[in-house]
């Protein structure tokens, strides 16, 4: 008993910013319409971070099916290099290729740009999510493919129609992870967008504590720390199986 | 593409070995491909670009030119960036062993599945799915004097009477990061503890129990032992993430009060794009990118 009494109070400790928070920017409903009016207004923000969002979640998730059903099925030279190439990303701090990538990406005409941010972002996402479908289509029988094989099918067809729905599960844990790290981001799209009409939500609401005139208004700001941390609540309590399952494959990252 | 993949793939199904191979070959480039392209252009490009600019005069607007190793001797005239060490190494410490210390415990308290304990870990997870600026931006108005709930609480059970400086003071600044800090990972590291606390088998647990050993000896004989190769990889990830800090010190404390929470990352921001000097904050990247897979790697060797 004395160890649900430990745990609730935990509960109590970790849940109350979030509840106050939501109770905060409630307060006051006008809050919301405050930061609706901000900046360039926050439809404005929250579509662009829908957008590098979905971006980065479908680019995520054709770049690690087709290269992890390649590297699950296939052999051809330059494999192993690319493999380990790829997990190097997770040895290689973040922050310290951004800077490069924000001259790289004007050299490719995709500075201040959310396809470009969305582009960095599949890179980020790649060893983890390279990892969990090459291990997922590893699982799947041989005798599945071979069996459409011999129907006629040619290897893509087998892949597009009868292999990429048996790995479902693993899609949406790769998908789940893809959002709520592009969503999140604060660093990426700090440094690589610099126009307000292309921030998306972490950059735009923490401009709000930076204003130069006029006071912070601390009801507007908790209604951006809502809009920005629903989304991702809700996302997580639906699917927190998946999330569970990438963190069990042993491919973490924080 | 569609259409060569699957001709292609006719042939390999029904041609000649010789042929089949060279066209699995190529099919296996194929699916590979789109990872090659993004590894190469987004990854390896900016690798080898890094150690480029760092070469360089690099100014935000203009062209570069060649001065090495002048942004790497300039480092040591950089008295932010060595302050900035110092106090990102003493944030890392505290917050490594503080961080480790509030998963184990809540890793330990949800180990066993028990009526209720799902509610408990989700929990203590949630946070960790609220982004980190989301989490900085509702500390700031949480801890804030006038509009927070925490100073009137703390008035209210007469702990404090006057307004408590939460940011206001530089040991204070980083106690508060800290908090921040605890509570949005420290359910992200006890979930990595759990795969680990659950790999171990019951029989175990069972075969001590029946040894004599008490909680205690159970603890430290088994459980510890048994879970190093997984707080090896927490404590990896947590000294990495917290020497990268950047995200928590900009949002929350923008570095103040008088540049005492500046992290390392946060100047190689500032120089970058308020000093316009792209050839420096290039030399720094580099100089952080060298220590951190150093450091990477002498932990893996010396953890696991």
């Amino acid at each position: 008993m004395s160890r649900y009494l430990t745990l609730s109070a935990l509960a109590v400790l970790f849940l109350f910013p979030l509840v106050w928070s939501g109770y905060a920017s409630l307060e006051d409903p006008s809050n919301y319409l405050e930061m609706a009016r901000f900046g360039e207004g926050v439809g404005t923000y929250a579509t662009n971070s829908v957008l590098v969002s979905a971006m980065t979640v479908a680019g995520t998730l054709v770049v690690s099916a087709l290269g992890g059903y390649g590297f699950a099925r296939f052999d051809f030279p330059g494999k192993n290099v690319l493999f380990l190439a790829t997990l190097a990303i997770l040895m290689v701090p973040y922050a310290t290729i951004l800077i490069p990538l924000y001259v790289l990406l004007g050299y490719l005409g995709l500075q201040n740009s959310l396809v470009g941010l969305s582009l960095v972002f599949v890179m980020f996402q790649l060893p983890f999510a390279l990892f969990m479908m090459r291990n997922a289509f590893e699982a799947l029988p041989r005798e599945l493919e071979e069996a459409a094989l011999v129907d006629g099918c040619g290897t893509f067809r087998a892949f597009s129609r009868i292999l990429l729905h048996a790995v479902r599960p693993a899609l949406v844990t790769v998908g789940l992870f893809a959002f709520l790290a592009s969503w999140n981001d604060f660093f990426a799209p700090l440094i690589l967008l610099n126009d307000g009409a292309s921030f998306t939500l972490p950059v735009a609401v923490v401009s709000m504590t930076q204003r130069t005139f006029g006071a912070i208004d601390y009801g507007m700001l908790q209604a951006g720390v809502m809009v920005m941390a629903i989304p991702c609540l809700v996302l997580f309590i639906v699917l927190q199986r998946h999330y569970v399952r990438g963190f069990m494959s042993g491919a973490l990252r924080g | 593409m569609t259409l060569t993949m699957t001709r292609s793939g006719r042939r390999a199904a029904h041609g000649a070995p010789a042929a089949r191979w060279r066209s699995r070959k190529i099919q296996g480039w194929l699916y590979a491909a789109p990872t090659a392209v993004i590894v190469g252009v987004l990854f390896v490009a900016p690798l080898v670009l890094v150690v480029w600019m760092s070469l360089n005069r690099w100014p935000l607007l203009g062209g570069a030119t060649f001065n090495a190793p002048d942004n790497y001797t300039k480092i040591a005239d950089n008295p932010l960036f060595l302050d900035a060490v110092l106090f990102t190494l003493k944030y890392t410490a505290i917050t490594t062993v503080l961080l480790s210390g509030v998963a184990l415990g809540l890793a330990l308290l949800v180990q066993e599945r028990r009526p209720g304990i799902g509610f408990f870990r989700t929990a203590f997870f949630l946070p960790g799915a609220v982004g980190f600026a989301a989490a900085g931006l509702l500390f700031y108005g949480m801890l804030n004097n006038d509009f927070g709930p925490i100073d009137p609480m703390l008035r209210a059970v007469g702990l404090t009477t006057e307004p408590v400086k939460w940011i206001g003071t530089p040991s204070m600044a980083l106690f508060s990061t800290i908090a921040l800090v605890i509570w949005r990972f420290a359910g992200f590291n006890m979930l990595i503890l759990l795969t680990g606390l659950q790999a171990i088998p019951t029989e175990v647990y069972e075969a001590a129990r029946s040894d004599g050993a008490g909680r205690w000896q159970i603890f430290t004989r088994i459980t510890l032992p048994l879970l190093r190769p997984t707080l090896a990889l927490m404590l990896i990830l947590s000294v990495t993430g917290s020497l990268l800090a950047f995200d928590q010190f900009f949002v929350f404390t923008n570095g103040g009060p008088d540049n005492s929470t500046v992290s390392m990352v946060m100047v190689v921001y500032r120089d970058a794009f308020f000093r316009f000097d792209l050839g420096g904050a290039a030399a720094l990247s580099v100089v952080l990118l060298v220590a951190l897979v150093g450091l990477n790697t002498l932990m893996m060797r010396r953890l696991r």
